[in-house]
């Protein structure tokens, strides 16, 4: 046992060897992984999947190694039992051979980039408790057919997760942890990995041809669809986003009434003092807390609002990468055509 | 575990059930990386992988394999045995994701069918109807990668079966998946980052103006009589550039600029979204002064 007069016992010193883990910079993930996502994805778009990401926690990298899917839950409320055998069937047959039995993360489908909900953050949340490092990755494959790997992982950021336990959303703390709507979630950099066996068969199958399948889709011209599509939600979210600033509005203009009221009330209560002092009397408080005036009002949570200008400003990124491709692509045509 | 008795099969002369199977199998790219992945996490003492394939069957004969899973197994000499309960499973657990892949056959690897190959293959024919032997060499012999697909047709004497014949059938290796991911990708021990928009613009860019100066130099090269012309290149080359609309120069003009208009409208709008986002922000948050 260690000696108390050594100032760190061996627990602590375990303990405080556990905290110091290197920040998370790097997911690297399995070409297995890659295409087993897109492919549960793509076959079951536009309906969102979700699924499970296996792998290991190796120092600043994290690494997925496999991944399975998860059935498409009813609403039924019975399949919740289901649905936790089927996790722990998988991951013991799974185990029986060989692939890593271990829980790194999950991975969810989306619809052109519409992702952050209050969902996603209580199951960060969830997972957080449970699990160390744990990171989420989205895969949308509506932008597939443009010859992108629309592929990100995620996470949220510390700080934005200790103020999320403490349910505390209101301006002041933001303030304080200079938390703006950009540190909530962090996006980590994917790298890809395959082993040597499977690089050796994909370097005899590469077809012969100089262009592939991916370039057809890149150089398509049309891309209004997509454009389109891309306007329509940034529209709604820009309307939700009005909503909240309404809400905000309304929470400012309350609080300065009251506030005016409260301050028109101390002058009177003051009055009364002064007068109850020139009569010998003794002087009321200068609080009341019965009275409604001086009840708190709650400050609406910055939460949503945060989440939409999130989605608003990966939207617009998305319409900025489209429309930059749009222009190379149509110059080529302008010189393609005057030859 | 359940457990089959090998027999040694040694064939003469026999008869043929009838004419070439008319079947022909497709893969998707994510069965031979999920096989590759398996032989690599194999038990140290296994010699080969062997697990089942799952897809689904067209109406023409067509059986296109689309997901596969291991099944853990014990070759020795003379017995083979093959862990049934984890097979049937993880194919439950496989069909409640996607209900409509169901058994096509079974896959190991290794070159070649081997005689503890047709007890299995025996055992996947009372799951389904015609089963898919699929071999993937992952040893290299023959310094190449081989994949085959095998159905196989019992040889009959009389009423004793005698042996298993296994006939190879055409493969296609539909990689278009693979290829809409990117070969860089998959092709490579390890990539540093997914290439993002403008990156994969560029790289697709490129690759299509070296085609089009291979094809200009090829040209040049029939002109001057250097390489023989081959006429059906040349039909294609016409066709290639024939396809190109035909506008006037006015008419495309004015598309174009429709275009870029559209395009630098949106940009200027998503800069301008920015801006407001930015701007709600710090009102947002901002002190409040009472």
């Amino acid at each position: 046992m260690a000696n108390p007069a050594t100032g760190r016992s061996f627990l602590q010193a375990m303990t405080s060897v556990e905290e110091v883990a290197p920040p998370l910079r790097v997911v690297q993930m399995e070409g297995l992984a890659v295409l087993k996502i897109i492919k549960h994805c793509k076959e079951f778009s536009p309906a969102l999947v979700t699924g499970q990401l296996l792998g290991l926690d190796v120092g600043s990298v994290l690494e997925v190694t496999n991944c399975f899917p998860f059935p498409t839950r009813e609403e039924d409320e019975e399949l919740e039992a289901d649905g936790a055998n089927y996790q722990l069937e998988m991951m013991r047959c799974l185990r029986e051979v060989n692939v890593d039995n271990n829980t790194v993360g999950w991975y969810q489908s989306t619809l052109l980039g519409s992702f952050q909900t209050a969902e996603l953050i209580e199951t960060f949340m969830n997972y957080q408790e449970n699990i160390r490092r744990c990171v989420c990755i989205i895969y949308d494959p509506s932008r597939s057919n443009q010859g992108v790997v629309a592929l990100k992982a995620l996470r949220l950021s510390d700080s934005f997760m200790d103020l999320y336990r403490s349910n505390n959303f209101n301006g002041e703390k933001l303030r304080e942890k200079k938390l703006s709507w950009v540190n909530v979630f962090e996006e980590i950099p994917i790298k890809v990995s395959n082993s040597a066996l499977i690089s050796a068969f994909m370097t005899e199958l590469e077809p012969d041809s100089p262009v592939t399948q991916c370039d057809f889709d890149r150089l398509k011209l049309s891309s209004a669809p997509f454009m389109e599509r891309n306007l329509e939600f940034l529209i709604e979210c820009m309307d939700d986003l009005t909503a909240e600033q309404n809400k905000f509005q309304y929470y400012y203009r309350n609080l300065s009434r009251q506030q005016a009221q409260q301050q028109v009330w101390l002058q009177k209560r003051r009055q009364e003092n002064m007068q109850r002092k020139a009569a010998g009397e003794e002087p009321l408080p200068e609080e009341d807390p019965s009275n409604p005036i001086f009840k708190p009002i709650v400050e609406p949570s910055r939460l949503d609002s945060y989440l939409i200008t999130n989605q608003i400003s990966n939207y617009c990124n998305q319409v900025n990468g489209a429309a930059g491709q749009g222009f190379s692509k149509l110059y080529l045509m302008k010189a393609l055509h005057e030859n | 575990m359940a457990t089959a008795a090998a027999t040694s099969s040694k064939q003469t002369v026999l008869q043929y059930p009838g004419a070439a199977p008319s079947v022909s199998a497709r893969i998707h790219p994510v069965v031979l990386f999920n096989i590759c992945d398996a032989f690599v996490r194999r038990p140290d003492q296994a010699g080969r992988v062997i697990g089942t394939l799952l897809g689904s069957t067209s109406s023409d004969g067509t059986v296109e394999i689309k997901n596969s899973y291991v099944v853990p197994h014990n070759e020795s000499a003379d017995q083979v045995a093959l862990d049934i309960d984890y097979h049937h499973n993880m194919f439950v657990s496989h069909q409640k994701v996607n209900p409509k892949e169901v058994i096509v056959g079974w896959f190991s690897t290794g070159f070649g069918v081997s005689g503890g190959s047709s007890l299995i293959h025996e055992f996947y024919s009372r799951e389904v109807q015609n089963p898919i032997h699929l071999t993937v060499d992952s040893g290299f012999t023959n310094g190449e990668a081989s994949i085959k697909a095998y159905v196989s047709a019992s040889l009959t004497l009389g009423d004793r079966q005698l042996a298993a014949h296994f006939q190879e059938i055409p493969l296609d290796m539909r990689l278009i998946e693979a290829e809409r991911v990117g070969f860089d990708l998959l092709k490579n021990t390890s990539v540093d980052k997914i290439p993002n928009d403008l990156e994969g613009m560029e790289s697709s860019m490129e690759r299509l103006y070296t085609l089009i100066n291979d094809v200009y130099k090829y040209v040049d090269d029939v002109v001057e009589g250097r390489v023989q012309g081959d006429n059906n290149i040349g039909r294609f080359i016409a066709e290639a550039l024939a396809s190109l609309p035909k506008l006037s120069p006015t008419a495309f003009d004015k598309v174009f600029n429709d275009k870029i208009q559209d395009n630098l409208s949106l940009v200027y709008l998503s800069s301008l979204t920015r801006t407001q986002l930015s701007i709600a922000e710090k009102l947002n948050t901002a002190a409040q002064i009472l």
